[in-house]
């Protein structure tokens, strides 16, 4: 018995024993127990267990209350010390910037104080620096730990006398002397227990050292030791343990616990105590699988392709843990699917059948048991029946995650892609809806495509039209519809792939599913509109579904009842709206109506944010904003402003961001106080709708009323703040937001200059390479300039050989913009010189030759500015804008014309003058 | 036989048979007539296939190998029990083979699983028919352990009112939740596969077809 448990204590009582083995009072009882070797000895071993315990019970009681009265000693402070080390150095977090000692020799007793001061008790000195107060100079000693006198400069010596008060240690110490350290302090608490906690498998033995060490700094060292030990016997009785430091108490706790659960669950499977990885439970991993997986399971979750490929760790069951009964069963039957024929296989999977394939313990156990390999290697047979009931396995128990991987890994998609060619109905079925469970992930749908699954589900789409059926229906064939169906539902799993998706198209698949998308059947038009949708991100579908007249047909399903039918509609018109002629379709087949009205119910938050985003790209359309305030959907979308998730907020804001830009419904907005809402949506994160927000805003602040309202909430502040936001998106749609803002507010000129900083922001934008940010900020500028004081401040900030600098483009709208800029910023002091200086002027007048009106009509107002100084005069002159100014005051456009004929009577004002000094 | 004969025959026949149309039985007749060979017909001595020629066909044209269940199916198709198939039981078993319903079909394989015609399917049936279904594995120390385990899962299956046989409702519900079960304990009804190329053999002439 002995040899083949050599360290029975541990055994019995966990891996914590091992740790006591020098204490020989037990080993010797053990040794007399253990050798006699009688049927009584277990019951001995019991009994003076029992008393063991017992004693360590009274042995903790009495430390408890020794250890109030327990000194200090060198090894608690260095340990101590080093733990601080470890959450020291720059940055927020740290609890302090720096500990030091004052000296790096130790003595061999642990002391670092000289000798002459390790008399008086004293171990030794720290500087210590936190974040919010001077170095402190720290004296540790055995009663305690105070601060002294300090750390002269010049000589390095010590003040060792006494300036403040003793505390117990030094965590103590700190805790009074600085309020960050305390803060802080509690911080690493939740950050260490977080970081545990992300831990899936913990290794047990740096754990344990890691929470012995976290004991030892707090307590003394000796204690500590002997409570781990209690923590076994013990458990939940510690409550009323000596804790120094509160904010380490719950770290502690949450450790113990942990501990205990796992030395109990040693002691459940005592049979491997060295095993140094301790049996995670299986339940909890699961659970944490599940909800990991939650996101794979739906299929309309997003069409982007990199969501889904992080391949989840597989957790085996291990061999003789708890197994549950159905594992030896389902053991049982793959046994009988190995070695039997026709008939026993068909049994064993008819009776298969019969558990709960739904739950993961009997999908894995199929996979653990060697059953995914027969089952696949069944498809391989000629035999129907037993593809049949196999496959009707793998469609059940591939909803699991780890099984669709396993499937694959298996080569089992091309096995089922071949069977879809197959002349039973009921097969191509059975394969089409397992292959729609497999491809959830993008390995998967990459088989299937490679192995050319795309065309043959493509072709099930068919089956539907092919009535010429033979007369003869088999026993195990089902209808043509369903086939179709299958065939949908396999390709919007695969939809999600690109490449995939170019497949579908080019093997004809989006006339069938046009074709299909005039049943009537739910569970086909779920699958179908769900493909389409998928799709629909490509142009080439959205201008297929546009000509196979796909869009009518959703509408049409917009008014079912089924709700996840209406999403995808509404999904699908989503992202086809962006094309203009497909907003009018949505209009003509009377589709604003439907989601009007969807845009009531709430509840469905997937649905209603397909709703929302149909919405806003419908709502690019004028006429259809004018249908929408029929329907009173504006209202409604304030109302939705607010409690929402951020998806749906991205896209209500969106459709109000469109509707805005016509006068009755931004009256419309205010009205129902939609204002207070948006602004207040300025201070988030998520770019695609600050996107939108800052948009929305924009729009509503050409109303002067509302503009009162947005400045009164500190709006044009937040749209400042705004313009240091690091995705050009946001700046660009920012600064074109604050053009009507600084237009329309009261005392423009004075709100400018409060904000800080602002001007010298904005100039600087002016560096960026981003067109549509340079094009937006030009128009800021623009605005600003129009106040004298601002212009005197942007001059100075340099704002005129950046504006130069940016002249060489071939962008129109940053060419309009920035033309604008520049004649704006004349108006002040000798601008105008320096612009021809810095070379502005010869690009300007390349402009001209622009197709754009706008452009044409702000580059000859800037030539005309510009043309009051002589040298410009010349450089213009130069670049042949004569002749294309002449052209432009033929122009229809008032402004032009004026500007045209003011710029060239400018410089032939100069040609006379230069004249008359030539030939006086 | 001569051509009257034969019209005869099939008329009688078709009207007897509700899965085929005329031109098949007439095919079928003809592939009957040759498989019996060259005999004769007799007054008052039946022609037809016996027992062991009706096996080959099974065996041959259907890829069925188990004895036991072709012994069976033989008797399913001689309906009279005289020791051979004539004609009629020939068309009319093949129309069960080729084009039966699901309820023809139930009824047949319970028929032919009741091996002693009591109208349960027992225990010791299932055992029987069972037997040859699992490999042997030589380290078990009961080869037959997996064959009672077997059975004992298929009544668990199949056994509703658990008494421990299967009577035909028992059957009747099980096939109904699961079609794979209707040849629960051996294949007694052609295969697919081999079912459609003896009809693309035997019914092949599409012009005569036409003509009727």
């Amino acid at each position: 018995m002995l040899s083949a448990n050599r360290n029975p204590v541990a055994k019995i009582l966990g891996m914590d024993y091992n740790t006591m083995k020098e204490d020989p009072s037990i080993l010797n009882i053990l040794d007399k127990i253990t050798k006699e070797d009688d049927p009584e000895s277990e019951v001995k071993m019991k009994m003076a267990m029992l008393l063991e315990e017992l004693d360590l019970h009274l042995l903790n009681y009495s430390l408890k209350h020794a250890s109030l009265e327990i000194h200090l000693n060198p090894v608690t402070i260095k340990k101590d010390i080093e733990l601080l080390k470890h959450f020291s150095g720059q940055g927020e977090q740290t609890v302090l910037e720096s500990i030091e000692y004052t000296s790096d020799y130790e003595f061999s007793n642990g002391c670092r104080a000289p000798p002459w001061r390790q008399l008086h008790g004293e171990i030794c000195y720290v500087l210590v620096k936190p974040h919010d107060v001077e170095t402190l100079c720290i004296t540790c000693c055995a009663e305690g730990v105070f601060l002294n006198g300090g750390k002269t400069d010049d000589e390095g010596e010590i003040n060792y006398e006494r300036k403040g008060a003793i505390y117990k240690d030094l965590v103590t110490f700190l805790k009074h002397k600085s309020a960050k350290f305390s803060e802080n302090m509690s911080k690493q608490t939740r950050l260490t227990e977080e970081q545990q906690k992300v831990k899936d498998q913990p290794k047990k033995a740096p754990k344990k050292k890691e929470a012995d060490a976290l004991h030892k700094s707090i307590t003394s060292s000796n204690k500590s030791k002997l409570e781990n030990n209690q923590i076994n016997f013990g458990k939940n009785q510690m409550t009323k343990r000596l804790e120094p430091s509160v904010n380490w108490k719950t770290d502690v706790d949450f450790k113990v616990r942990r501990i205990s659960v796992r030395d109990t669950q040693e002691k459940k499977h005592g049979g491997r105590p060295e095993k140094s990885t301790p049996p995670v439970s299986p339940g909890r991993a699961q659970l944490v699988h599940k909800n990991a997986d939650k996101t794979e399971e739906i299929p309309s979750e997003s069409s982007s392709e990199s969501e889904e490929d992080e391949e989840p760790p597989d957790h085996r069951q291990e061999a003789n843990a708890d197994l549950p009964s159905e594992y030896w069963q389902i053991q049982k039957l793959v046994k009988y699917l190995k070695g039997g024929n026709q008939t026993a296989t068909v049994i064993a999977l008819c009776s298969m059948r019969d558990f709960n394939l739904a739950q993961e313990t009997c999908q894995l156990a199929i996979r653990d048991v060697g059953g995914l390999e027969v089952l696949i290697n069944l498809l391989d047979t000629d035999e129907v029946k037993c593809k049949i009931g196999s496959l009707k396995i793998l469609k059940e128990i591939s909803y699991n995650p780890q099984i669709r991987r396993n499937i694959v890994d298996l080569g089992g998609l091309p096995v089922m892609v071949n069977i879809l060619d197959s002349p039973h109905k009921i097969l191509k079925c059975l394969a089409a809806e397992t292959i729609a469970n497999v491809a959830k992930f993008r390995r998967a749908r990459r088989v299937v495509r490679h192995h050319g699954g795309i065309t043959k589900l493509v072709a099930l789409l068919d089956c539907a039209q092919n009535s010429t059926e033979p007369a003869q229906a088999s026993l195990y064939d089902e209808r043509d519809v369903e086939v179709a169906r299958c065939g949908a539902l396999a390709l919007w799993s695969c939809s999600k792939s690109y490449a995939n998706k170019e497949a579908i198209r080019k093997a004809g698949g989006i006339p069938l599913l046009a074709q299909l998308l005039k049943t009537s059947h739910e569970n086909m038009l779920i699958p179908v509109v769900g493909t389409l949708q998928e799709c629909a991100s490509e142009e080439s579908y959205r201008a297929a579904i546009k000509a196979e007249r796909i869009i009518e047909n959703l509408v049409k399903n917009l008014n079912s009842e089924n709700e996840q039918l209406q999403e995808h509609c509404a999904m699908a018109i989503y992202q086809c709206a962006e094309d203009e002629e497909t907003r009018d379709l949505v209009r003509l087949h009377g589709g604003l109506k439907p989601l009007a009205s969807l845009l009531n119910k709430t509840d469905n938050k997937e649905r209603l944010a397909a709703v929302t985003g149909a919405i806003w790209k419908c709502s690019i359309s004028k006429e259809n904003v004018t249908k929408f305030r029929e329907y009173r959907a504006i209202e409604t979308l304030v109302g939705l402003l607010t409690d929402q998730p951020e998806e749906v907020l991205v896209n209500v804001v969106g459709a109000l961001g469109e509707c805005c830009q016509e006068y009755e419904n931004r009256v419309l907005v205010r009205k129902c106080g939609g204002i207070q809402p948006l602004v207040n949506l300025l201070v988030g994160i998520n770019q695609a709708l600050l996107v939108n927000v800052t948009k929305a805003v924009g729009a509503c602040a050409v109303e002067p009323e509302s503009m009162v309202i947005i400045d009164r909430l500190d709006g044009v502040r937040l749209l400042w703040s705004l313009l240091k936001n690091p995705h050009p998106d946001v700046k660009a749609s920012a600064a074109w937001a604050l053009c009507p803002c600084i237009q329309n507010a009261k005392d423009a000129g004075e709100m400018v200059r409060s904000f800080v900083g602002g001007l010298e922001l904005v100039v600087n934008l002016l560096k960026s390479d981003n067109k549509e940010v340079l094009a937006s900020v030009c128009a800021v500028i623009t605005n600003i300039a129009k106040d004298q004081e601002n212009l005197a401040v942007i001059t100075d900030h340099g704002v005129v050989p950046l504006l130069s600098k940016l002249a060489n483009t071939n962008n129109d709208k940053l060419r309009q913009h920035l033309a604008e800029a520049i004649s704006r910023c004349c108006m002040w002091g000798r601008n105008k010189v320096a612009f021809g200086e810095h070379k502005a002027v010869a690009p300007l007048v390349r402009y001209l030759k622009s197709n754009d009106t706008n452009v044409h009509r702000a580059t000859a107002q800037a030539l005309y500015q510009l043309s009051e100084d002589a040298n410009n005069c010349i450089t213009m002159h130069e670049n042949g804008a004569v002749k294309l100014l002449l052209d432009m005051v033929g122009s229809p456009d008032q402004d032009l014309q004026e500007a045209a004929a003011g710029c060239i009577s400018n410089i032939r004002r100069l040609a006379l003058a230069t004249e008359k000094a030539r030939y006086p | 036989m001569n051509r009257k004969k034969l019209q005869k025959l099939t008329d009688t026949l078709t009207k007897n048979c509700k899965h085929f149309n005329k031109f098949e039985v007439k095919c079928l007749i003809q592939l009957f007539y040759n498989l019996v060979g060259d005999v004769t017909e007799w007054q008052g001595v039946v022609i037809g296939l016996d027992r062991n020629a009706f096996r080959n066909i099974l065996h041959v044209t259907f890829g069925m190998t188990d004895d036991m269940i072709m012994d069976r199916v033989f008797r399913g198709f001689d309906k009279d029990n005289d020791g051979c198939v004539n004609v009629s039981e020939w068309i009319y078993g093949l129309s069960l083979f080729l084009r039966g319903t699901l309820e023809e079909k139930m009824k047949y394989c319970f028929e032919v699983f009741d091996l002693n015609g009591d109208g349960f399917i027992s225990k010791e049936e299932m055992f029987h028919m069972l037997k040859n279904s699992l490999l042997k594995q030589p380290s078990e120390e009961d080869p037959d352990e997996g064959i009672k385990d077997l059975v004992e899962i298929t009544l668990k299956k199949m056994d509703y009112d658990h008494d421990g046989k299967l009577s035909f409702s028992d059957y009747e519900r099980s096939v109904r939740e699961e079609t794979l079960l209707l040849e629960a304990f051996g294949p007694c009804l052609p295969d697919p596969k081999s079912q459609m190329e003896f009809e693309s053999q035997v019914f092949k002439d599409p012009n005569e077809f036409n003509d009727m």
